[in-house]
C-alpha cells in the first residue's frame, strides 16, 4: 500500500529543473522519495535476478538444435538449460496436428486467410455490408482449402484436422454464427413481447450461469442422446455447436449494451418514418449500436478466443491439445515446459495484438 | 411498438379488440414459442428413444447408489463405498474449498497490481502492466497446465524446498504448518465472528448517533473488546490450545501440518494469478475514474491521507469497480471447472466421472447447471446488495 501514496493524480512537491535530463527522469520516476528509492532497488535486485536467471536457462545454456528425434543433448542440459530443440523437431504435429504431411501448405494457407481475415475487419473503411460478403468468401475458401476433395486438392476428413487452424476455425466461425444469433436474442431481450422476452432472458442466463466446460461434455455427450438414433455428426461440429451457443449468449449481452445506448429519439424518428421493426433495426438501431461496442465485441472475441482451447477436456485436436500430445513422446516428454511456452507465445501474440486494437478503438472513440 | 405515434387508421380485424400491431406480436410470439416448444419435444422424444435403446433409466435414483469412484483429496470425510451423493457434496466442497478462498486471494493480489500500475515508481508500474498484459493474453487451461507440470517437476519429499523453515514445497505438495482445529476451536472462533457481527451493530449506531448531533465516537474500544479481547477470555477460561503442528518428513511423505495437494495448488495459483491480472484492470480503471478535483479538494481541506483514502476516493472508486469485479468473481468459479483438466475433483469432474460409470448424461449435467447457477446466483446476489449499500446517496 506504500505506491498508493505516490499516486500521479497527487500533487507531488515542485523539483528543481535544473541538471542532467536523465538524471531527472531517474529522480522523478523512480527516486522521488527514500522509500521510493528503496522500492526500486528491491524491484531491480529481483528482476535482475529473474532474467540473468531465464537467461542462463532459456539462452546460454539452452540446446537449440538437435539431430532428428535424438533427445540426448537435451537430457544432459535437462535443469540448467531449455530444450528448445523440441521445437523444430515436434512444431508440424504442434501446429497442424495430423493433417497429412504433404498437404500441410493448405492449413498454413488457411491461417494467413484468417489473419487477413482479421486484418481486413480491423479497417474502419471496410466496416460496410460488404464485409459481411468478405467473411463468406473467406471462410468459404478456408472451407475448401481443409476439406479439399474440390479442384484437385485430396479430401481430408475433420478428424486429422489439428493445431492452430482448428484453433482458429473454432474462435472464427464462433463469432461468425454467434454475431448473428446474439443479435437476434439481444434484440429478442428488449422485445415488448414477454415471450420473446423471457426465452431470450433464459437461454442468455442459462449459458452464462455455467461453465463452458459442462457445455462442451453436453455437446459431447448428450448430444447424440438429442438426436434421431443413426443420425451422428462429428465431434468437432458438435464443439462447435457449443461455442457458437456459448459466443451467443455473451455477445448478446454485449450488444445489449449498445442497444440501450442508441438514444430514444432514434427510435421515435424511425417509427416516424413509417419503417417497419426489421427495417427500423436494420437501417437505424443496429449500425449505432454495434459501432459503439466495437472495443467490447473485441474483448469478448479475445476471451472465446482463449476459451477454445477448452476443447482438450473432451479430446478435440486444437492447438492446446496437439502441444500436449506432442510430449507425450517418451523421449520427449521431460520437455513440456517448453512447447508450452511456444504455445503461450503464439497464444499471446493473437491476442495481444486484438487487445491493443481494441484499445486504440477506445482511445480514438474517447477523443 | 409506440402506436400512439404512428395512430393507424381503425381497422377490423377479426380478433376485434386487438389492433393490428397486437396481432403481429401475438403472432411472433406463437410462433417463437411454437418453435422453441417443437424443438425441446424433438429433442425429448429422440432423448427418451434412446434412453430406453440404451436401457439407461432416467430419475435421480442412482444417487443413492454406491459411488465407488476414489476422492484423492477433500475437505469432508469420504470413502468410495459411500453414495453417488455424497460424493457430489464432496465435489461442490471441493469447488468451494478453491472458489472462495481464490476469490479472497485473487482480490488482493489484484488490488495491490492494480495500484502498482498506477504508481509514480516508473519501474513498479511497468513491471505491473507487463503482469498483467501477459497473464490476461494466455489461455487460463494453458496457465493451469503449466502450473502443474511445474509443480509435478518439483523435487520428492525428501529433497523437498524448504523456502521458510516448517514449510516444504516438494512434488506432493505445499505443506504447511497448522494449528489444529477442532471443537474447542471453533467455539473460539465463533465468539470472534458473533463478536464482529455485534461491532458492525454497535459501529452502525454509533455513526447514526454522530449524524444527529456531529460528536464523533471512536469505535476501536468496542473493536478491541469484541474481537480480540472476548474470544481470548473464552480461549483461557475453556483452556483451548493453539499449539501450531509443525509438519515433519517421515519416510516418504510428511505427518502433520497442512497439505495442499499439487492438483489444488496449481489450480488455486493458476485462477488467482490469472483472474487478479483482471481484477488489477478493474481497480485501476475504479481509481482513475475519481476526478483529480476530488483528490484536490481532500488534501486543500487538510484531510489526513488515509482518511481521504477511506472517506473520498475509495467510496467513489468502489461504485464503478463492484459491478465489473461481481463478473470476474463468476469467472473465477467457473473457470474452477478446469479442475478437471489435472484431476483436481471439483463437482465437474466428479459428474464427469459419474456419468461415465451411470450413463446418466441427463442427471449429471443437470446437477452441474444447477449447482453452478446457485452459486452464481448467491455471488450476485450477494455482490448486489453490497453494491446498493456503497452506492453514493445522491440527491
Amino acid at each position: 500500500m506504500t505506491a498508493i501514496t505516490d499516486m500521479p493524480d497527487v500533487p507531488r512537491a515542485r523539483r528543481r529543473q535544473i541538471g542532467n535530463p536523465v538524471l531527472r527522469w531517474l529522480r522523478a520516476n523512480l527516486f522521488s522519495s527514500i522509500p521510493n528509492g528503496i522500492l526500486t532497488l528491491v524491484l531491480l535486485a529481483v528482476l535482475a535476478k529473474g532474467v540473468i536467471g531465464f537467461v542462463q536457462w532459456g539462452v546460454a545454456n539452452a540446446v537449440w538444435l538437435t539431430p532428428a528425434n535424438d533427445s540426448s543433448a537435451c537430457k544432459a542440459a535437462r535443469g540448467l538449460g531449455a530444450c528448445w530443440a523440441i521445437i523444430p523437431e515436434k512444431y508440424r504435429f504442434i501446429l497442424f496436428g495430423t493433417y497429412p504431411f504433404d498437404e500441410q501448405w493448405r492449413p498454413a494457407l488457411s491461417v494467413v486467410l484468417f489473419i487477413a481475415l482479421f486484418y481486413l475487419s480491423t479497417r474502419r473503411a471496410l466496416w460496410r455490408r460488404e464485409l459481411g460478403l468478405i467473411w463468406i468468401g473467406v471462410l468459404a475458401l478456408i472451407s475448401v482449402l481443409m476439406w479439399g476433395g474440390l479442384f484437385g486438392l485430396s479430401f481430408v476428413s475433420q478428424d486429422r484436422w489439428g493445431g492452430l487452424p482448428v484453433t482458429l476455425i473454432l474462435a472464427t466461425f464462433g463469432l461468425a454464427f454467434g454475431f448473428p444469433l446474439g443479435i437476434l436474442v439481444a434484440l429478442g431481450r428488449r422485445s415488448k413481447l414477454p415471450a420473446i422476452r423471457s426465452l431470450s432472458v433464459l437461454y442468455v442466463e442459462l449459458i452464462r450461469g455455467v461453465p463452458l466446460v459442462s457445455l462442451l461434455f453436453m455437446a459431447s455427450v448428450m448430444f447424440p442422446l438429442f438426436m434421431p438414433s443413426g443420425f451422428n455428426i462429428d465431434k468437432l461440429l458438435r464443439a462447435q455447436i457449443a461455442i457458437i451457443l456459448f459466443a451467443g449468449a455473451y455477445l448478446a449481452e454485449v450488444i445489449r449494451g449498445g442497444l440501450q445506448a442508441v438514444p430514444r429519439g432514434q427510435y421515435e424518428a424511425a417509427d416516424a418514418l413509417g419503417l417497419s421493426y426489421w427495417r427500423k433495426q436494420r437501417l437505424v438501431v443496429l449500425p449505432q449500436a454495434i459501432r459503439h461496442v466495437i472495443p467490447p465485441l473485441v474483448n469478448t472475441f479475445i476471451a472465446f478466443f482463449k476459451d477454445t482451447s477448452l476443447v482438450l477436456i473432451i479430446g478435440i485436436f486444437d492447438l492446446l491439445t496437439t502441444a500436449k500430445t506432442a510430449i507425450i513422446d517418451p523421449a520427449w516428454q521431460q520437455f513440456s515446459v517448453e512447447v508450452y511456452i511456444f504455445v503461450a507465445a503464439i497464444y499471446f501474440v493473437f491476442c495481444f495484438a486484438m487487445s491493443r486494437y481494441s484499445r486504440s478503438l477506445e482511445a480514438r472513440s474517447r477523443r | 411498438m409506440t402506436s400512439d405515434v404512428r395512430r393507424p387508421p381503425p381497422r377490423l380485424s377479426f380478433f376485434g379488440a386487438l389492433g393490428p400491431n397486437q396481432l403481429k406480436g401475438l403472432f411472433w410470439q406463437v410462433l417463437v414459442v411454437g418453435i422453441a416448444i417443437a424443438v425441446v419435444l424433438f429433442l425429448w422424444s429422440n432423448t427418451v428413444t434412446n434412453l430406453s435403446a440404451r436401457r439407461i433409466t432416467t430419475g435421480f435414483a442412482f444417487l443413492g447408489r454406491e459411488a465407488g469412484m476414489p476422492i484423492a483429496d477433500s475437505l469432508l470425510t469420504y470413502n468410495p463405498r459411500d453414495s453417488y451423493l455424497w460424493a457430489f457434496v464432496v465435489g461442490v466442497a471441493n469447488t468451494l474449498r478453491v472458489a472462495v478462498i481464490g476469490i479472497v486471494l485473487a482480490t488482493i493480489l489484484g488490488t495491490l497490481i492494480g495500484i502498482s500500475r498506477l504508481s509514480a515508481n516508473w519501474l513498479l508500474s511497468q513491471l505491473a502492466a507487463v503482469y498483467v498484459e501477459v497473464l490476461r493474453d494466455i489461455p487460463l487451461l494453458l496457465q493451469l497446465l503449466f502450473w502443474y507440470v511445474l509443480m509435478q517437476a518439483l523435487p520428492a519429499a525428501r529433497a523437498a524446498w524448504r523456502p521458510v523453515e516448517g514449510v516444504f514445497l516438494s512434488n506432493r505438495g505445499l505443506i504447511l504448518p497448522a494449528i489444529p482445529i477442532g471443537s474447542p476451536q471453533l467455539w473460539v472462533l465463533g465468539t470472534a465472528v458473533l463478536g464482529c457481527i455485534a461491532f458492525f451493530a454497535i459501529r452502525r449506531w454509533l455513526v447514526a448517533q454522530q449524524m444527529r448531533d456531529g460528536k464523533p465516537r471512536p469505535a476501536w474500544p468496542f473493536a478491541l473488546g469484541l474481537i480480540v479481547v472476548l474470544p481470548a477470555a473464552v480461549s483461557l477460561l475453556l483452556g483451548v490450545s493453539w499449539k501450531i503442528e509443525w509438519p515433519q518428513l517421515r519416510g516418504f511423505n510428511f505427518v502433520g501440518g497442512l497439505t495442499l495437494a499439487p492438483e489444488y495448488f496449481a489450480l488455486l495459483i493458476a485462477l488467482v494469478t490469472y483472474t487478479s491480472a483482471f481484477i488489477a484492470e478493474i481497480v485501476r480503471s475504479g481509481i482513475q475514474s475519481v476526478p483529480r478535483g476530488q483528490w484536490d479538494a481532500a488534501s486543500a481541506l487538510g484531510l489526513r491521507r488515509s482518511f481521504m483514502l477511506r472517506q473520498i476516493i475509495l467510496p467513489q472508486a468502489l461504485r464503478v469497480i463492484v459491478p465489473p469485479m461481481t463478473s470476474q468473481y463468476l469467472n473465477l468459479t467457473k473457470n474452477s471447472s478446469l479442475a478437471v483438466a489435472i484431476g483436481y475433483q471439483d463437482v465437474v469432474s466428479i459428474a464427469n466421472t459419474t456419468l461415465n460409470q451411470t450413463g446418466q448424461a441427463i442427471e449429471a449435467i443437470s446437477l452441474i447447471m444447477a449447482v453452478f447457477l446457485t452459486i452464481s446466483l448467491s455471488i450476485s446476489f450477494f455482490m448486489n446488495w453490497y453494491n446498493a449499500r456503497i452506492a453514493l446517496a445522491e440527491r
